[in-house]
C-alpha cells in the first residue's frame, strides 16, 4: 500500500497530481527532469477547473497517502528538533498538527515543501514522498516541490502589490499562459474573498483587513495549482470573525486539495480537521481521526494535552 | 527564609527631579553647540559669497583676474565625476551586496569579507588616492583623467554602497521571501520581483549619501592629479579635469582677498549641489515607499 523508495525512484519526478493538474503535453523522457519543466505545457484555466482523469490512473486515492513521511529527522544546528517522524497524510483531507510550542510541528510542516533548507545551519534526514515521489531526491528541484506543495504562513504577508498582482505573480513566474482574469477570479472565489474584493482588484493588497489578507494569501497559493496546501497557524493572527471565515475556506478547500495545518487552537483542530497528529518533543505521539483523538485518545500524554492538563 | 520588610523608602523626589532636569539641560546644550557652529559657518560663507555669486560666476572659466573668474570647468568636472562614479560604483556595489546577502553561504570566508568591507569604509580617503594613483593613473595608464578620478572615488564609496545596500536587503521581511519561495519561485525571481523593488528606497538613499560623500572629496583627487587651473571644460571621460573641492582649495590658498569670496561662492554652489542630491534621495525614497504600498 505504501509506495516504497524503489517505486519513488522509478516514478517520473514530475508526475503531476493526478486529480487536478492536467498531464503535460510534453511527455518527459523516463527519469524526467524537474529542473527543466515545460511551463507552457500547462493547460489553460478552463481545462484545469475540471478534474481530468490521468492516463496512468492511480489506485484508489483513498488507499494511497498523498504524503508519506518516513523516519524524518531534523536538526537546527545541534538541536534535534524532529526525532524520527513516520506519518501518512491522506488526500483530500485536512490533517491537523497539534502540540505544545517547540514540539516541532512547524518544523515538520516546513519539511514538507523544503522550506527549511532556506535556513542555514539545518540538517535533514529521512524521506518525504509526495504521491510516491521523493521530494528530497537529488534530481528533484526544490522550486518544483514548492509549486506542488504550497504554503500559507502564520502572519498574513501579501506582497506590496495590487490584489490582482498578488494572485497572478506565482502563476506568471511558473509560466502560466492561460487567462489571468479567470485565474484571479477562480482563486479568489476558492478562497472566499471574491465578493469582497472584486471591485477593487487593482488596489493595494495592504489596504485589506488582516483576515482578508490571509485569504488573499490562500488565493495566491491556490493560483499556482498546488496539490497540497500547508498552513502554519493561518488564523492565529486573526480575530474570531476572520478566523471563522478562514476556517470555512479551509473546509471548502479539502474537496480539491490536501491540507496540512499547524494549529495551537485545539477547538480549531477539532472543528476543521479529519485527522489529527499530536507531536511532543520532536516525536509523533499519536495520529488518529480527529474525533477519536479528541474523545478517545490512545496515549495518556495525548489525553493530558487535549484536555488541557499540560502544554 | 522570612521576609523582613524593615527598610524604609527615601524617595528624594526633588533630588531626582533636579538630576533629570540638569541632564536634559546638558543634552540640550550639546545639541545647540553643534547647531550654532554650523549656522555661524553657513552664514559667514553665504555672506562672503553674495557679491560673487551670479550667472557670470557659474558660466566662466577660472581666471587670474578675480573679477572674471568662475567655476564652469570645476562644476562640470564635478558633475562628470559624479556621473561616472555612479555608473561604476552603483552596479558594482549593488551586485556585491546582493551576492553577499542573498547568495553567499555563511562561513568564515563571508565573515572575513564583511569585516574587510566594514574596515575599508573607514580607510582615509588619501589612501584611496594613493591606490588610484598607482592602479589607474600609472598602471592602467589613464593618466590624470576624469575616468581615473571616477574610478578612485568609486573605490572610496563602494564599501558604503555595499553596506547600505546590504542593510536595505536585510530589512525586507522574511515572510515576503518565504511566501514567494513557497509559490515555486527561484531565487532570482524572488530577488527581482520582491526583494529589489522593496529594498530600492534604502539602496537609493545609501547610493546618494555615498555620492554626496564623493562629491566633497578633495584628497584623492589631488593625488590622482586633478588640475588646479583648468581653463577648459572637459569633453569626455579621458580629459583632464578639476572639481569643485579642488577649485575651492586652490582659491583659498591665494593671497588676495577676492579669491576668498570666490571660494565662498564655490562652497555655496557645492552645498546647493549636495542639498539637491539629498533632496533627490528623500523624494526617491518617498516615491518608492508609496509604490511599495501597492497600486
Amino acid at each position: 500500500m505504501l509506495p516504497t523508495n524503489e517505486s519513488a525512484d522509478d516514478a517520473p519526478a514530475d508526475n503531476l497530481p493526478a486529480d487536478k493538474a492536467p498531464p503535460e503535453h510534453v511527455s518527459t523522457s523516463s527519469d524526467s527532469s524537474p529542473r527543466a519543466p515545460s511551463p507552457n505545457g500547462r493547460a489553460n484555466a478552463a481545462e484545469d477547473s475540471a478534474p481530468t482523469s490521468p492516463p496512468e490512473a492511480p489506485t484508489d486515492p483513498a488507499m494511497d497517502p498523498k504524503l508519506n513521511i518516513q523516519d524524518l529527522h531534523f536538526w537546527y544546528g545541534d538541536n534535534h528538533a524532529l526525532q524520527g517522524i513516520h506519518m501518512d497524510i491522506q488526500p483530500n483531507k485536512v490533517t491537523a498538527l497539534i502540540g505544545p510550542s517547540g514540539c516541532g510541528k512547524s518544523t515538520l510542516l516546513r519539511c514538507l515543501n523544503r522550506m527549511n533548507e532556506l535556513i542555514e545551519g539545518t540538517t535533514m534526514e529521512g524521506t518525504v514522498l509526495v504521491d510516491g515521489q521523493d521530494i528530497y531526491a537529488s534530481n528533484t528541484d526544490p522550486v518544483m516541490v514548492r509549486r506542488r506543495v504550497g504554503m500559507v504562513f502564520q502572519k498574513p504577508n501579501p506582497f506590496p502589490k495590487t490584489i490582482y498582482k498578488n494572485v497572478t505573480w506565482g502563476a506568471e513566474i511558473n509560466g502560466y499562459d492561460g487567462d489571468l482574469d479567470a485565474l484571479v477570479e477562480r482563486s479568489l472565489r476558492q478562497a472566499a474573498l471574491w465578493s469582497e474584493v472584486k471591485d477593487r482588484l487593482h488596489t493595494s493588497a495592504l489596504d485589506l483587513s488582516g483576515g482578508q489578507q490571509q485569504r488573499l494569501c490562500i488565493a495566491r497559493t491556490l493560483a499556482v495549482e498546488p496539490d497540497v496546501v500547508l498552513m502554519d497557524e493561518p488564523a492565529s493572527a486573526l480575530d474570531p470573525i476572520a478566523t471563522s471565515k478562514v476556517e470555512e475556506t479551509i473546509t471548502e478547500l479539502k474537496q480539491d486539495y490536501t491540507i496540512v495545518i499547524v494549529t495551537h487552537n485545539m477547538q480549531q483542530a477539532s472543528r476543521i480537521s479529519d485527522e489529527t497528529a499530536f507531536l511532543y518533543m520532536g516525536r509523533l505521539v499519536e495520529m488518529n481521526p480527529t474525533d477519536q483523538l479528541f474523545t478517545r485518545p490512545e496515549k495518556d500524554r495525548t489525553e493530558a494535552y487535549v484536555t488541557g492538563r499540560f502544554g | 527564609m522570612e521576609l523582613s520588610p524593615n527598610g524604609s523608602f527615601n524617595l528624594r523626589r526633588l533630588h531626582r527631579k533636579r538630576v533629570g532636569l540638569a541632564l536634559a539641560g546638558v543634552l540640550f546644550l550639546a545639541t545647540i553647540f553643534g547647531i550654532v557652529v554650523l549656522v555661524t559657518l553657513l552664514v559667514d560663507v553665504v555672506v562672503t559669497s553674495v557679491p560673487w555669486l551670479d550667472g557670470q560666476f557659474i558660466a566662466s572659466l577660472p581666471s587670474r583676474n578675480p573679477g572674471e573668474a568662475g567655476i564652469q570647468s570645476a562644476l562640470i568636472g564635478s558633475l562628470w565625476l559624479m556621473g561616472l562614479t555612479a555608473l561604476i560604483s552603483v552596479p558594482l556595489g549593488v551586485a556585491s551586496a546582493l551576492y553577499l546577502e542573498e547568495y553567499a553561504r555563511d562561513g568564515w570566508f563571508l565573515r572575513l569579507i564583511q569585516v574587510n568591507i566594514a574596515n575599508l569604509a573607514g580607510v582615509p580617503s588619501v589612501v584611496y588616492g594613493i591606490l588610484g594613483l598607482a592602479l589607474f593613473v600609472r598602471f592602467a595608464a589613464l593618466s590624470n583623467s576624469l575616468l581615473a578620478g571616477a574610478l578612485t572615488l568609486s573605490l572610496l564609496i563602494l564599501p558604503i554602497i555595499i553596506i547600505s545596500t546590504q542593510e536595505a536587503l536585510r530589512s525586507i521581511p522574511s515572510g515576503i521571501r518565504e511566501s514567494a519561495y513557497a509559490l515555486g519561485a527561484t531565487r532570482w525571481q524572488v530577488i527581482y520581483s520582491h526583494v529589489l523593488p522593496m529594498a530600492a528606497p534604502g539602496i537609493m538613499t545609501g547610493v546618494i549619501l555615498a555620492l554626496s560623500r564623493a562629491i566633497g572629496e578633495t584628497a584623492p583627487l589631488i593625488l590622482v592629479g586633478a588640475l588646479t587651473f583648468v581653463p577648459f571644460v572637459p569633453q569626455g571621460a579621458l580629459d583632464q579635469f578639476t572639481a569643485l573641492p579642488i577649485q575651492i582649495f586652490n582659491w583659498t590658498a591665494r593671497p588676495q582677498d577676492e579669491f576668498r569670496g570666490l571660494a565662498a561662492a564655490a562652497i555655496v554652489v557645492l552645498m546647493i549641489l549636495l542639498f539637491t542630491m539629498n533632496l533627490t534621495a528623500i523624494l526617491l525614497r518617498n516615491y518608492f515607499e508609496s509604490r511599495r504600498a501597492g497600486a
